[in-house]
């Protein structure tokens, strides 16, 4: 029997591998030195940690151990990505593009800096979620600065053409920023390979803790220098001040040495997992796989159920633990921007639910899932006056709501 | 957030689910709310043409667990009660008896709304003026 409820959020957050935790553990009481304590050896001892989990992430992403700057999390390192290059190369120009799909943390950054006087372009992607190369040249201006785009997006889980993106780029002269805090620990990413210039991510996505993340951000070809948006004691190069979270980024060097010993065995297994969790469900009628099925991340999917709405249904699946793309709160009855900027109607958007697999996904636990998925859905369209209508022919786009 | 007991009981064990018909002269029909909004709901009574009391309820909702217990409890409030009497239920009556948080008064106007509707469309069959709208706020 499986233990319930079942975790199937892994895009939220993961929980921490043993592993991490038992390396973390000493740091907490027995080496607890400030890392920038020079003068004995409590210090030297977390400077020492530091370096060695510099080196474990460097090696992940196959880039130098200077080149990584500590911060609290992605959210942290998007913000510096962006405002610090914002207020670093006014001088070159003032205009960034983006991708309407970005995760809050980046748009909201970029709205800020638009008050501050910044021209932000968002492309829009496809249905499949991917951006056209083509708009995204035709966006260049000889004011553009920097491109941001995700590696590969939390609600869907599509990954963007990244080499071609940084190609496109490094031709016209302009910085290239991505997000890869979903990437990460999860599919090959390499900083050279990729062209990447500067890169978010962070630990609790790949069982590290929570409270530490990283900007990558390129040393040569080219120097790339982002403005401290944390003014103080100069760590981290002076790009980032603040005490170092020594135990949380031995447990993020960790988590990064797991991961690229074990990535590829996991990426196998949970997307042959993801597959069998797809395949079930897609043989009830009107299930939609939502995003490009090609390029995405191995243990993510995005689906539609459609005539049974995502609250209502996440209701119904209480043993399991996913996301809902819809939101029905309050005033506000949105459902994703995400789902939406792939062109999904709202009916579908509001359909939709995320799974999440994960290191400790078991095959049971996805049996059971399915079953009690299909189970659910079952239930509610029995309930549901827009299957009925559906199931007698009628088509409810010509019918005219009275939406309230 | 966390659901009240009561909205988990009408969302697990929902009353009145189903269809009457809806070209019975008897029968009134209401469906309000909208696909794109996450919420649509299909609210049904029979009336005793004799003695003007609804016979029988019956509901189907598409949204969430709110809308769900909202309809379900108001098909059970209608059973047995006069057209007019119906007419007295107020979305805040739903509200207390659900619990239901701020976020989720929708959930309880919808099904005002959809009462409404299915009594006008009754009133309509039977050769009687539509209510008129119930002005909010």
């Amino acid at each position: 029997m499986v233990k319930l409820p079942i975790y199937l959020d892994n895009n939220a957050t993961t929980p921490v591998d043993p592993r991490v935790l038992e390396a973390m553990l000493p740091y907490f009481t027995e080496h607890f030195g400030n890392a920038a304590s020079r003068n004995h050896s409590f210090g030297w001892k977390a400077e020492e940690a530091v370096d060695y989990a510099r080196e474990q992430i460097a090696r992940l992403v196959g880039c130098a151990d200077k080149e990584i700057i500590f911060t609290s999390g992605a959210t942290e390192s998007n913000n510096l990505a962006i405002k610090g290059v914002y207020e670093m190369y006014a001088q070159k120009g003032n205009h960034f593009i983006t991708v309407t799909t970005e995760h809050k943390a980046i748009l909201d950054t970029c709205k800020h800096i638009e008050k501050l006087g910044a021209e932000i372009t968002y492309l829009e992607p496809d249905t499949d979620g991917l951006i056209s190369l083509k708009e995204l040249e035709n966006a260049i201006t000889d004011k553009t600065v920097m491109i941001s785009v995700m590696y590969g997006n939390n609600e869907v889980g599509v990954i963007q053409p990244i080499k071609e993106i940084s190609d496109i780029a490094r031709k016209n002269g302009i910085l290239f920023h991505t997000d890869a805090t979903q990437a990460i620990g999860k599919i090959p990413v390499d900083v050279d390979k990729d062209g990447i210039d500067l890169m978010s991510f962070s630990a609790h996505k790949m069982y590290g803790p929570k409270g530490v993340g990283a900007l990558y951000v390129r040393r040569k070809n080219p120097r790339v220098k982002v403005t401290a948006q944390m003014d103080g004691g100069g760590h981290e190069r002076g790009m980032r001040s603040g005490t170092l979270n020594v135990p949380g980024i031995v447990g993020f060097g960790k988590a990064c040495e797991i991961a690229q010993n074990e990535m590829t065995g996991e990426a196998a297994r949970l997307s042959a997992l993801r597959d069998k969790l797809e395949r079930a469900l897609m043989h009830m009628e009107e299930v939609y796989i939502n995003g490009n099925r090609e390029n995405r991340l191995p243990h993510v999917t995005n689906m539609s159920f459609k005539y049974v709405e995502g609250e209502g249904l996440i209701m119904g699946i209480k043993d399991l633990a996913v996301s809902s793309g819809s939101a029905c709160t309050s005033a506000s009855l949105e459902p994703s921007y995400v789902l939406k900027s792939l062109g999904l109607n709202d009916d579908l958007a509001h359909s939709s639910i995320r799974f999440g697999l994960g290191r400790f996904t078991t095959e049971e636990e996805i049996d059971f899932a399915i079953e009690h998925v299909k189970e659910a859905v079952t239930k509610l369209r029995e309930m549901s006056p827009l299957w009925e209508m559906f199931k007698e022919g009628i088509d409810l786009d010509k019918i005219v709501w009275q939406a309230h | 957030m966390a659901y009240s007991t009561k909205v988990i009981d009408h969302y697990s064990n929902p009353r009145n689910i189903g269809t009457l018909d809806k070209s019975d002269p008897s029968v009134g029909t209401g469906l309000v709310g909208a696909p794109e909004c996450g919420d649509v709901m299909r609210l049904q009574i029979k009336v005793n043409d004799e003695t003007g009391m609804i016979e029988d309820a019956r509901f189907k909702t598409f949204g969430c667990g709110s809308a769900i217990a909202s309809s379900s409890l108001a098909t059970e409030w209608l059973k047995g009660k006069g057209v007019d009497e119906a007419l007295t239920i107020d979305n805040m009556d739903i509200v207390e008896e659900l619990a239901l948080p701020p976020v989720k008064i929708h959930c309880s106007v919808l099904a005002e709304d959809a009462i409404r509707s299915a009594i006008n469309d009754y009133r309509v069959k039977k050769g009687l003026e539509p209510l008129a709208d119930k002005k909010r706020y």
